[in-house]
């Protein structure tokens, strides 16, 4: 009775709301809500007076986010601060390689006096002391130079405003602007930038940006890129445009790295996580002075002494385990060497090689750990070099069959694959659904696959090589 | 006919929002944006007073407390943070909730004098829904500090509602809010707010849904209001009315509605 009457009377109503207000033009609520702004802009200016001095803030911020001006300072200071780790990085890079590896040779002095077991000795120096030498002399340089810079642009408060710039680009793909904040995040640690995602109140965009957020390279990942882009994209150019070079494959990398992340988002969207965008208001902070000295200590000790002790604390028993498994023999062959041959069909695929591969495998508890995999890896296997500085790194890959395209490939497939086990567990917490952990896992595998496959067989296709 | 209002007084809605009233008290609800100093009026005029709980059947957090101004008790109902009340978050759907369907005695709203702007959106939004609002522009002293001055008595002027400077952290402009607070609850002021007006398209839509939602009478709810809501596409304003008027819409009706709106929103 009383209930069917209001039910009928609502019907009619909706009906009529249907008929008055959706005829394909600009959306009715866009329209209300731009009359609101435009009343609260009318009431602003009546009774607020401002003095002119305070509107620096404003004015940088028309720049820094301006339809037209807005992306390409993004990428000018992103290519800025690779530049400068890239080309900053080599001289006191090889300055650690040669004091450290100084030091192995007086440690093998000193093995040698006391008698040490040989095997004793290779556990301890090749196995080790190594690969704690080498992530310390790769990995220090463009992390002590790279953290510093990106905290002094987080401080002064520039990344809000690439969060702005980017936000029309994440709602276009189905996703909630603020996934360009937590995605922001991720370029520190991909675990935190997991975290960050709470910020998000719907649960399907919120899922979007927790699967997608690994696509951006997390602390672990950017000193691989960058060592990787300096010594062998860099490599192919002269070399007074070799910094440049790396710099702009770095750069490359992280905007296909953005592309991906929305290309993802959008086909989330309109497949398993199908829904509408909700909009946000994103407040941007005042640019403050940053305090430089603070920035200093703070990205020394939090950033890179955390990320080189995680780099090292996991390297180390994995260097062990590495020298180990290739030292240890089934028949004529090292472990090592028999898992990475089975590995090596699958990886020429993708233009890898089975050791790539396996050391990406056993870099899935830290992505830090993979390339001093490999080195040990590579090294074990009797190509014993003299290692005192970054060029024979290149040599060293090199002697084990690597081109170009074998680099791009790492770097492709480091930047797409899966989250490490930080991440992934973060994920699980988060989510609380063996579901989406396992989407979040398969999802970046499959695609890290794609792509490198493509790339591989596209190059060969082509014949470029 | 048609509704049965009869049952459902403000009391009872009160419950429904989890708020514990005794009789002769006052419902005073806070709201602004995140930022701008709420908890800080919050906690001034309450002081000890006050206990926290979640919203109910949400995980959003729920601040009350209450104090004494001359003879009256007040009970405040912190809101959650919102930048507006389009139900776009959680956060919003409470706010507005609370402001529209547990028919406080007075809304009162915080913003922060150093950037107004944006700040207004809220208000604009709040005093459209209700006409017993108090807008506090706070920060007065930031704002002095960065030499922005606002002219209180005009914002009062256009907007139709009692406005009041303050700085809570020092307790200045506090004793006149309280005052005001007093007064507007007591019924000894009436503001009528400014609504705003809508380009010809929107009022054109309001014109024609508003009538006939009159017709329902949906008690104190503000029709032109919940027109606007209607017009917008709001599926939630349905969820509240059913769940606070106690009006049930059939679950065939309500699918066909939200599935026409989601057609409409995709195109």
């Amino acid at each position: 009775m009383g209930q069917s009457a209001s039910e009928l009377d609502f019907g009619n109503i909706m009906q009529i709301v249907r008929n008055t207000s959706h005829d394909g033009e600009e959306k009715i609520r866009d329209r209300i809500v731009s009359n609101i702004y435009a009343r609260a802009e009318e009431l602003a200016e009546r009774v607020v007076t401002k003095s002119q001095t305070r509107n620096l803030d404003r004015t940088i911020d028309n720049i820094l986010t301006s339809p037209i001006l807005g992306f390409p300072i993004m990428l000018l200071l992103l290519g800025v601060v690779f530049w400068l780790t890239i080309q900053g990085a080599n001289v006191p890079s090889s300055m650690l390689a040669e004091g450290l590896f100084w030091v192995e040779d007086r440690l093998t002095d000193l093995f040698m006096y006391l008698h040490v077991p040989t095997w004793l000795d290779g556990v301890l120096i090749h196995g080790m002391y190594r690969t704690f030498a080498w992530v310390v002399s790769v990995m220090l340089p463009p992390m002590a130079i790279f953290f510093p810079i990106f905290t002094l642009l987080e401080d002064l408060g520039y990344l809000p405003r690439v969060a702005f710039n980017l936000d029309k680009l994440f709602k276009k793909s189905g996703a909630h602007g603020k996934q360009s904040l937590t995605m922001s995040m991720g370029f520190g640690c991909n675990a935190a930038g997991v975290i960050a995602c709470r910020i998000i109140d719907s649960p399907r965009e919120r899922l979007i940006a927790v699967i997608t957020n690994n696509f951006v390279p997390c602390n672990g990942r950017f000193p691989t890129l960058i060592l990787i882009a300096s010594i062998f994209m860099g490599g192919l150019a002269a070399s007074t445009y070799s910094s440049a070079v790396a710099t702009s494959v770095v750069v490359g990398l992280v905007l296909t790295g953005i592309a991906v992340t929305l290309l993802v988002s959008w086909t989330l969207s309109k497949t398993l996580l199908r829904g509408i965008p909700s909009s946000f208001t994103l407040e941007l902070p005042p640019y403050r002075k940053p305090q430089i000295g603070q920035v200093l200590v703070r990205s020394l000790l939090d950033r890179t002494i955390y990320v080189l002790g995680r780099a090292i604390v996991v390297a180390i028993p994995a260097g062990i385990i590495t020298w180990i498994l290739a030292n240890i023999h089934i028949g004529d062959m090292s472990v090592i060497a028999y898992v990475a041959n089975s590995l090596d069909p699958f990886a020429s695929l993708l233009g890898l090689d089975g050791i790539i591969l396996l050391a990406f495998i056993l870099g899935l508890p830290a992505n830090e750990i993979v390339l001093p995999i490999m080195f040990m890896a590579y090294l074990s296997e009797g190509a014993m070099l003299e290692l005192e500085s970054l060029s024979v790194i290149r040599d060293l890959f090199v002697s084990n069959g690597w081109t170009w395209l074998t680099a791009l490939n790492v770097m492709l497939f480091s930047l797409l694959h899966w989250p490490c086990g930080t991440t992934l567990w973060t994920i699980h917490q988060e989510t609380k659904s063996s579901r989406w952990t396992i989407l979040s896992f398969l999802i970046p595998t499959v695609i890290a696959v794609g792509v490198c496959f493509l790339t591989t067989q596209l190059v060969n296709l082509l014949g470029i090589l | 006919m048609g509704l049965t209002r009869q049952s459902f007084g403000a009391a009872s809605l009160r419950e429904k929002f989890a708020i514990s009233t005794k009789s002769g008290q006052k419902i005073i609800a806070l709201a602004g944006n995140p930022n701008t100093g709420k908890s800080t009026v919050f906690n001034a005029l309450t002081g000890l007073n006050q206990h926290t709980g979640n919203w109910p059947g949400k995980t959003v957090l729920q601040a009350q407390g209450s104090f004494y101004y001359l003879d009256q008790e007040f009970v405040l109902v912190d809101l959650p943070g919102t930048y507006s009340l389009l139900a776009n978050s959680i956060e919003e759907q409470v706010a507005r909730d609370f402001i529209c369907f547990a028919d406080p005695d007075a809304t009162v709203v915080i913003t922060d004098a150093t950037c107004l702007e944006r700040n207004l959106n809220l208000v604009l939004q709040v005093t459209e829904i209700t006409e017993r609002v108090i807008v506090v522009v706070n920060l007065l002293d930031e704002a002095r500090r960065k030499k922005i001055q606002v002219d209180l008595g005009k914002l009062e002027q256009e907007l139709g509602v009692p406005v009041v400077g303050t700085v809570a952290r020092s307790g200045e402009g506090l004793d006149d809010l309280k005052q005001k607070i007093y007064d507007l609850a007591k019924g000894r002021i009436n503001p009528k707010p400014t609504m705003i007006k809508y380009d010809i398209r929107v009022e054109e839509c309001i014109n024609t849904i508003e009538p006939l939602i009159s017709e329902l009478h949906l008690g104190r709810l503000n029709t032109r209001w919940l027109a606007l809501r209607l017009i917008d596409g709001d599926m939630t304003i349905i969820e509240g009315i059913e769940q606070y008027l106690g009006v049930n819409l059939s679950d065939s009706f309500k699918s066909e509605v939200s599935l026409e709106w989601a057609k409409v929103q995709v195109n």
